[in-house]
């Protein structure tokens, strides 16, 4: 964990808005700066905003030795404030906090992100790459207008596997009813909890990346707190991933 | 000389300087020496700590406000038992400053089984929370009658030796009655404010924020109400006075203590920055100079 300043290099929509404010647009921030407190995927990095009493937890997309990736849904007014950081503004941020995924030595892992939830997915995909594991990953999303990250995923080598609600994009309905047809051993997923849950009903062993609305997001706090097998965790310090067996649904 | 001192008749319990973190914010110190070392603090109120280990409040806990926040944890603790066996060993291995042992509960006898079990423990004061907003039959109850507020007092009082700091809450008509009661029932000193019962509600889903409805309030918007209590509590009683409420820099530190307190705890500081009481113990040297103070003791309840 280190708190460092950063240096925002882009940060564009990648989906359009709902025509209100905030517009639940989804945006991609690339900033430049110390990454060397990332030690794996599925980390989150807590982002100081002027103005904003709290900081905001936004998991890391992507990072490499001086750049960190981000993608963030302008939800409210902090993450409003985001999609208004001009490129070469400086921000506070603290990094590489939470556990993060491990790569799991499995045969064929199955990275599945759900909406926003797909973002921490491309990380892990290229650390599996990068030790000569080929994942398969899926997303699920509501619509075709929603589908994100497509060309990074490519970019690393993977095609995704695409279910939209509506049947827009890929195949209708839920990301189970891609995953139902899978050969796999092992999953790690990051999205909704009704995905989260439904995926850990499935007779594989698996990793869960959860959400809960934080305050300091490094431990101290007790704000993020969730119930769980082995007793109350944090999901910014014990977590945010979590082995499927110690969820309480 | 930034060093200050808590006299009392159960001792004096000396500071190297004034800056102390708020239980609730620092957990047991594990988490926060990952980012400095923690002898830079003059002293460390850790995790309110109940008789029987506590999940705390349903999620979500936290809700953000302009200068503030408000949070409904709920005392999650891990119990007396723990906190003895595994807790404060550990932090006095790694911290050699005044450690504050924050305890509550939800009966008399709770208070005084709990305070009963840190005699001997490396505690240096203990801080006795009769003022949570955020937990059901206890906790604040005790805070705002001051007969009850006695009570406890009395009760802690007669089980330890150490000196006893009694947490008031600031949702009270009169801070400076429950003040004088408590120091009546033998407190040897107070710490104020805890957080000011608060709400928000989330606009979307039409529904209360925090899943317990309710919470506590703190940050920078809460400091002017902390300043004012801690200056009136100051001058109706003659006890050793931990300000606490929304301190966030040195130049606050300087202004509670005029104020009448002799330290002060950092709280929701921290979590908006983990480094944030060593760089106010940083800062404090230039800001005394700039204030032309010499020795800061000699600042207490000036105003």
């Amino acid at each position: 964990m280190n708190r460092e300043k950063y240096t925002v290099r882009s940060n564009e929509r990648l989906t359009a808005g709902n025509g209100f404010t905030p517009d639940l647009s989804v945006w991609k921030m690339v900033l430049s700066g110390d990454t060397s407190a990332i030690t794996a995927p599925g980390q989150f990095v807590n982002i100081a905003l002027p103005g904003r009493y709290l900081r905001r937890p936004i998991s890391i997309c992507d990072w490499d030795s001086t750049t960190i990736t981000i993608v963030y849904r302008e939800v409210g007014v902090g993450t409003l404030d985001m999609t208004k950081l001009a490129e070469g503004t400086q921000v506070e941020m603290l990094t590489g906090l939470g556990n993060g995924f491990k790569t799991v030595d499995c045969g064929t892992p199955l990275l599945v992100g759900g909406g926003v939830g797909l973002p921490p997915m491309l990380g892990l995909a290229k650390a599996y790459i990068a030790m000569g594991v080929k994942p398969i990953v899926v997303a699920g999303f509501n619509s075709a207008s929603d589908v994100i990250l497509t060309e990074d995923f490519a970019s690393a080598g993977i095609e995704l596997h695409i279910s939209t609600m509506d049947g827009s994009a890929g195949t209708k309905g839920t990301v189970m009813e891609i995953i139902k047809d899978l050969e796999f051993d092992c999953f790690q997923a990051c999205g909704p909890k009704p995905m989260l849950k439904a995926l850990a009903e499935l007779p594989k062993p698996g990793q869960v990346s959860v959400e809960e609305r934080m305050g300091c997001g490094f431990g101290v706090c007790m704000g993020c707190s969730c119930k769980t097998t082995e007793g109350v965790k944090r999901v910014c310090k014990d977590g945010p991933v979590f082995d499927k067996e110690m969820m309480i649904w | 000389m930034v060093s200050t001192e808590l006299k009392t008749k159960h001792g004096t319990v000396k500071l190297a300087n004034p800056v102390i973190t708020a239980s609730g914010t620092c957990g047991f110190g594990r988490e926060l020496i990952e980012w400095f070392d923690l002898n830079v603090l003059g002293g460390m109120s850790v995790k309110g700590t109940t008789l029987s280990p506590r999940d705390g409040n349903a999620s979500p806990r936290i809700a953000e406000c302009h200068s503030s926040l408000i949070n409904s944890v709920g005392l999650q603790n891990p119990g007396i038992e723990a906190v003895v066996a595994r807790e404060l060993p550990w932090l006095r291995e790694n911290y050699s400053g005044c450690i504050i042992t924050n305890i509550s509960g939800f009966s008399i006898d709770e208070y005084k089984q709990c305070v009963s079990k840190l005699n001997g423990t490396p505690t240096d004061i203990v801080e006795v929370n009769i003022s949570c907003p955020n937990v059901h039959n206890g906790g604040m109850a005790f805070g705002t009658v001051p007969e009850a507020a006695a009570e406890v007092t009395r009760a802690v009082r007669e089980c330890t030796d150490l000196p006893v700091f009694m947490k008031l809450s600031p949702n009270v008509t009169d801070i400076t009655a429950i003040a004088k009661a408590c120091v009546e029932a033998g407190a040897d000193g107070l710490c104020l404010i805890n957080t000011i019962s608060a709400m928000r509600i989330d606009t979307l889903r039409r529904k209360p924020l925090l899943a317990n409805v309710t919470g506590g309030l703190s940050g920078p918007a809460v400091f002017p109400v902390a300043v004012r209590m801690v200056y009136q509590v100051s001058h109706a009683v003659d006890v050793p006075i931990i300000g606490c409420g929304g301190v966030s820099s040195a130049s606050d530190v300087i202004e509670m203590m005029m104020a009448g307190a002799s330290a002060v705890e950092v709280g929701s500081a921290t979590l908006t920055n983990p480094c944030a009481c060593k760089e106010i113990v940083e800062a404090l040297p230039e800001e005394m100079k700039r204030l032309r103070i010499e020795n800061i003791k000699d600042i207490i309840g000036i105003c």
